[in-house]
């Protein structure tokens, strides 16, 4: 589990090395490589000292060695280079069974990551998404999926609130929507105060979780509102579209501003605006009577960069657009790809594509192009993927 | 005197006949002459026969009446069904855009005489979506397709609080398939009766 981790952490060339039950692991993306011993692996020598010129001479730049010591796992970063131990992860597992194992051990290898090159990684997050109606989450590595919505309405949008531990998703039934707030775990959910009288859809939480933004579609179109949901109060309409429709917001990190779709070139396009609804202007530059619609715009967690999908000769293609030029690049081209949604690392992204046949979801690292399926089934959509979810972990440096 | 006494005997003995076939009718007149009483007994059972007849008639007229109310009824409702289906009617768009097609007015048109020949007439209309477009836009658009119907309809002298609209996006399509015949066939507004809706007259 730590090796795929840290192989779809897309960092590292993992490296398996002979020998043992063992799981070795080590990687190229530039400088960089890694290998990782697997849980009691056989090694010679005494714990805390490896052969660093066997793990030099095989091109590795960490080597990782995880050992169980009683009901604690000891996780051993060694930097070949400079031949000594990295960092010293203490970590209490639960037992294999427990419903939290996988996310603890995911947590162990975002550590690790963070100890070998600095950055956090995105093994311990999941990824909600719609498929039949009903929401689901899974994990990043594509296992525990899990039913999470209870209703028997249609559901759509799912998006994760900054914390983790909370999504807002819309329910639709007889062409109205209402938006519901629902406990990650104990599925307690409630009703957005206000919605439902109309068609109410893509919630998108402020960075503080305190605004709840989303579109509502009423006889004069379809508007960008805001609602404070700490006290269900102030319901606030940011755009006045008349003749063209608003929708799809989504904020940036720092909650100053909000990307969303307009239509008021003529087709949908990326559009933003502070998040007060003030200095409306376009974001994603676009050639006018060439360029195709556009829509389902997401910020990426570090804010430099808004994701969407582009209609390209009459199907779907994932772009990028980077905030600080205003440039746009396409990142797919094979089948219909659409509804981009950030990993925490601002380098990964979920989407949809038909690629394999039928739509499912897929997952593209933006620096190395290298693309997986996350989950094999027919169906899925609007995938939303999570911040990273912290549980309390111990650790030594 | 004692034939005479004899023949009175004789006419009682046919009064009391008579009486009885008068249909157990306690005749009072005992003292009637038989020629009356049979002439009498003719009338009754003439007047038996005349109301029989009568009786008769103005059933066979009464199942006539229901029979041409029945047809008159088939009549009307085969014409409710007809302005129903007419109003129930499709109109459809071209991809990614909400504007009424010309081919779709005279649709329209039809539907803004029923509307003003039934003033208690309400309906809903909603606007539908291909796969094609994206998953949430489509939302906001099948919302504008089920407006400019509303607007048509308005404009043309028809209350707005007549007239309910609901936007289904894609969620619903009407055909399933891949191709642009499936596609054209679910970019569409549907139109459904919410109230007044029966007993409907032709414009």
């Amino acid at each position: 589990m730590v090796a795929r981790d840290l192989d779809y952490s897309d960092r590292f060339e993992v490296i398996t090395l002979p020998g043992g039950d063992s799981i070795r692991l080590a990687g190229t993306t530039g400088p960089r490589r890694a290998s990782a011993g697997g849980t009691a692996a056989p090694r010679g020598g005494t714990q805390g000292s490896l052969n660093y010129p066997l793990y030099q001479a095989l091109g590795a730049d960490f080597a990782l060695d995880i050992t169980a010591a009683g009901d604690t796992t000891l996780a051993t970063l060694h930097d070949i280079a400079g031949a000594g131990i990295r960092r010293t992860l203490r970590v209490r597992l639960p037992r294999s069974s427990d419903p939290d194992f996988r996310q603890a051990v995911h947590r162990l290898a975002d550590q690790a990551l963070q100890a070998a090159i600095g950055t956090p990684g995105i093994a311990a997050t999941r990824i909600l998404f719609v498929k039949d109606g009903k929401v689901y989450q899974i994990d990043q590595d594509g296992a525990d999926q899990k039913l999470v919505s209870s209703s028997d309405r249609k559901a759509m949008s799912p998006a994760w609130a900054s914390d983790g531990r909370h999504f807002a998703y819309m329910e639709f039934q007889a062409g109205k929507g209402w938006l519901y707030l629902q406990e990650m775990g104990g599925g307690k959910r409630t009703a957005v105060s206000t919605t439902g009288s109309a068609l109410d859809f893509t919630p998108a939480f402020s960075p503080d979780g305190q605004t709840l933004a989303f579109s509502r579609a009423t006889e004069e179109g379809t508007d960008v509102y805001t609602i404070n949901i700490k006290d269900n109060c102030c319901l606030r309409r940011l755009t006045v579209g008349r003749f063209s429709d608003n929708l799809s917001p989504t904020f940036s990190p720092d909650g100053q501003r909000i990307a969303f779709v307009s239509t008021r070139p003529g087709l949908p396009q990326i559009y933003v605006m502070a998040a007060d609804g003030t200095d409306q202007q376009l974001f994603a530059p676009f050639d006018y009577g060439v360029t195709g619609a556009s829509n389902a715009p997401e910020w990426s967690p570090d804010g430099q960069s808004v994701a969407f999908h582009r209609d390209v000769a009459g199907t779907l293609q994932v772009f990028v657009l980077d905030v600080r030029t205003r440039t746009v690049r396409q990142l797919t081209s094979v089948g219909r790809n659409e509804d981009p949604t950030w990993a925490p690392d601002s380098r990964h992204l979920a989407f949809v594509s038909d690629r394999s046949g039928y739509r499912q979801l897929w997952i593209i690292d933006l620096d190395t192009g290298r693309i997986r399926p996350l989950l094999q089934q027919s169906g899925a959509r609007l995938p939303a993927w999570s911040p990273r979810l912290s549980e309390a972990t111990s650790s030594t440096p | 005197m004692k034939s005479v006494s004899l023949l009175l005997a004789l006419g009682l003995g046919a009064a009391v006949i008579a009486a009885a076939a008068c249909g157990g009718n306690p005749a009072p007149q005992n003292t009637t002459p038989a020629v009356d009483t049979a002439a009498e007994n003719q009338r009754m059972r003439d007047s038996i026969a005349a109301a029989q007849a009568e009786r008769e008639r103005q059933e066979r007229e009464a199942a006539d009446r229901a029979a041409r109310q029945r047809e008159a009824d088939a009549a009307a409702g085969r014409a409710s069904e007809e302005v129903r289906n007419t109003l129930a009617s499709m109109i459809h768009f071209d991809y990614d855009k909400s504007n009424i097609r010309s081919d779709d007015m005279g649709t329209l048109d039809q539907k803004v005489a029923i509307l003003q020949a039934n003033p208690e007439l309400r309906i809903r209309i909603g606007g539908h979506c291909d796969e094609r477009g994206s998953d949430e836009y489509n939302l906001a658009l099948g919302n504008r397709r089920a407006q400019s119907a509303k607007q048509y309809l308005v404009s043309h002298g028809i209350d707005a609080s007549r007239i309910e609209t609901q936007s289904w996006g894609e969620e619903k399509p009407l055909v399933d398939g891949h191709d642009e015949s499936a596609w054209s066939q679910n970019r569409r507004d549907e139109f459904e009766i919410t109230g007044g809706g029966d007993n409907l007259k032709h414009p």
